[in-house]
């Protein structure tokens, strides 16, 4: 299929886990090329080659300036001369800014929430709608890249063992007002344990909580079972917990071997992120609840009860 | 000061119409409502004008639709441009950022704000595209914005936690939901609502070809629509004191505990 572009996203050096998914992608559909933005390249470099990129096209340090209008610029300014036949880019904060901005400057459109790539001719995107209860393919009808948003955990990373990309430079046009926006400072909000995309269990709590003080139920199981800590959208709106808990189509994408659900309905906006689980226990007094229908184990219950009865249990 | 937001009409999520397989489209005859995403960036514009500023609603339907709109007039905002068109049937997110661009453009407002992503569409990519196409900066994934001397300050939501962001105006927001507390419309507002004036646009008023919107003028088709593989359900038993031995048995059974 030519050549295809990873958009590569790294923090000191280290590549994350959603680019290493479309690496390994990637390298089924053809010659791999890492596109990148930061000060990082050389030092991720060997990493993305072993997962399969020959070479690493850098911008560079952004000097503060935020990654959408200076990569989205660069990549426009080689797209002619290297010739991607795709840009796969991760539904992720920077990644959907590179691809809109992209999409402007070529003057093509994106296909977004793909979970599937398919090679079929030209390549075919697979999005769920209807909350993954339909699956519709998508093609690029026109000639240009085709600029595909890839939502998390659709493919599984894996190293191949090659030898580090080999790092070039590619220049930042001038932005004019379109790089205005810079970053004055960073927060990192600590939490202990594993991250909750990358967490083999999760734990989740929904409204059936009934409050705010009753989540330290859903964070000390996950702690137990050496776990992450979740949420629906219902209690993140609500304020209970951040923004950085919630699951969902607007939230996190998680695929755990095992997925607990407490107190949560199963709306099919929380249901599309947690469905690919391996397994799935929920627990919830209503016996109509929908997450019953795509739960291995579903206990009919009180979570005031069931929860705190687990945890003396695993206590013991 | 003049904020624009964007605000989309959608079919109520609660019942969402179905696509239909023989023309690949999206069977909706249901009335439209507004985006609840949008509610946040209209919520976010009245806060941020406070007395004597502007709110003008920006909104693009194939069909007139002023439903939504007119909720977003009821919330507080001043006016309302509505590009309604048949030929926009069908476009995609890089047709509907050209004509919310244009449409935007003639506003000239201090700030641009939509949502992260709307709830039918979920693209997230409309709001970029608009910043690129109006060549402005923009600042995505808002949880927290102040507006002082000339420029916008935002608390942008990140993997890791959050960046502070600073940018000179005229510039682009999206907002996430939680950014504010959306009111809900008063009586007086809903009455009001009804005498507030809405610009029809069509996109030939915006100097859009057709050939730039609706099915043909995305670039992309659809192949095929198909039922995805259904998870099968397991067992569901009643708690009778005896939930969490399950449980356990369970995870047991997985080797996890
Ligand atoms: C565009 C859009 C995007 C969205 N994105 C997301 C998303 O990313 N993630 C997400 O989660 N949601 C999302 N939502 C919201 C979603 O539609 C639901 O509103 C939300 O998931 C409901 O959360 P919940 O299950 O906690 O609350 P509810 O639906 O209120 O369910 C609470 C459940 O708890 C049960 N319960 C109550 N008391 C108890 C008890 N004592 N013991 C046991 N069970 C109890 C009830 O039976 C009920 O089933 C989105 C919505 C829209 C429109
Ligand atoms: N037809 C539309 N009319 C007005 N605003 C829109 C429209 N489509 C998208 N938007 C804005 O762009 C945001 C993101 O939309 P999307 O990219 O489709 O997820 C929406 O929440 C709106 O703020």
């Amino acid at each position: 299929m030519g050549t295809i572009w990873v958009h590569a996203e790294t923090q000191d050096g280290q590549v994350s886990s959603i680019t290493l998914e479309l690496l390994a992608k990637a390298r089924e559909l053809g010659d791999v090329v890492a596109v990148h933005a930061g000060n990082d390249a050389e030092a991720a470099a060997a990493e993305l080659g072993a997962h399969g990129a020959s070479r690493v096209l850098s911008a560079g340090d952004l000097d503060g300036g935020l990654v959408g209008p200076a990569l989205a610029s660069a990549m426009a300014g080689v797209v002619d001369s290297e010739a991607p036949s795709a840009i796969l880019f991760g539904t992720t904060y920077g990644g959907r800014d590179v691809a809109g901005r992209l999409s402007v400057k070529l003057d093509a459109p994106v296909i977004t929430n793909v979970v599937d790539l398919i090679d079929d001719g030209g390549l075919v995107g697979v999005e769920p709608v209807f909350g993954g209860t339909t699956n519709v393919r998508t093609r690029f009808t026109s000639d240009k890249p085709g600029i595909f948003l890839v939502r998390p955990k659709s493919f599984t990373a894996e190293s191949i063992d090659g030898g580090p990309a080999e790092v070039s430079e590619i220049p930042i046009p001038d932005l004019g007002n379109s790089g205005a926006a810079k970053i004055t400072s960073q927060f990192v909000e600590e939490s202990d344990g594993p991250k909750l995309d990358e967490a083999a269990i999760v734990v989740s709590g929904g409204r059936g909580l009934g409050e705010a003080e009753k989540f330290h139920l859903v964070e000390d199981l996950a702690a137990k079972l050496g776990g992450a800590a979740g949420a629906s959208r219902a209690i993140v709106d609500a304020g209970w917990v951040p923004y950085s808990y919630q699951v969902g189509q607007t939230g996190k994408v998680v695929k755990p071997d095992v997925y607990i659900a407490a107190g949560i309905s199963g709306a099919t906006q929380h249901m599309v992120g947690m469905k690919g689980s391996k397994t799935i226990i929920a627990i919830n007094k209503d016996p109509e609840a929908p997450i019953f229908s795509i739960a291995d184990l579903g206990i009919i219950g009180d979570v005031h009860k069931v929860l705190p009865a687990l945890l003396e249990a695993l206590e013991g | 000061m003049k904020v624009a937001v964007c605000v989309k009409q959608i079919p109520d999520p609660a019942d969402p119409g179905e696509l239909d397989i023989e023309t690949k489209t999206l069977k909706r005859d249901v009335k439209l409502i507004l985006d609840e995403s949008d509610s946040y960036g209209v919520e976010m514009a009245l806060q941020l004008v406070g007395e004597d500023g502007e709110v003008v609603l920006v909104s693009m339907v194939p069909n007139n639709e002023r439903n939504g709109l007119n909720n977003a007039l009821a919330m507080g905002a001043d006016s309302a441009v509505l590009v309604s068109d048949d030929a926009l049937a069908g476009t995609d997110a890089l047709g509907t950022a050209k004509v919310l661009a244009a449409a935007i453009r003639r506003i000239e407002p201090d700030l641009v704000l939509a949502a992260t992503e709307s709830s039918d569409g979920y693209t997230g990519t409309v709001p970029e595209q608009i910043a690129e196409l109006l060549e402005l900066p923009s600042v995505t994934f808002a949880k927290e914005v102040s507006i002082a001397d000339g420029s916008v300050s935002v608390k942008r939501q990140t993997e890791e936690g959050y960046d502070e962001v600073s940018c000179p105006l005229p510039a682009l927001v999206s907002v996430t939901a939680g950014v504010v507390e959306p009111r809900y419309p008063s009586f007086k507002g809903i009455m009001a609502a009804k005498s507030k004036p809405v610009e029809e646009l069509t996109i030939s008023d915006l100097g859009i070809d057709s050939s730039q919107v609706g099915w043909s003028g995305g670039g992309q088709e659809i192949v095929s629509i198909e039922p995805a593989p259904e998870r099968e359900a397991g067992e569901v038993i009643e708690d009778e004191g005896d939930g969490h031995e399950r449980i356990i048995a369970f995870l047991e059974e997985l080797k996890v505990i």
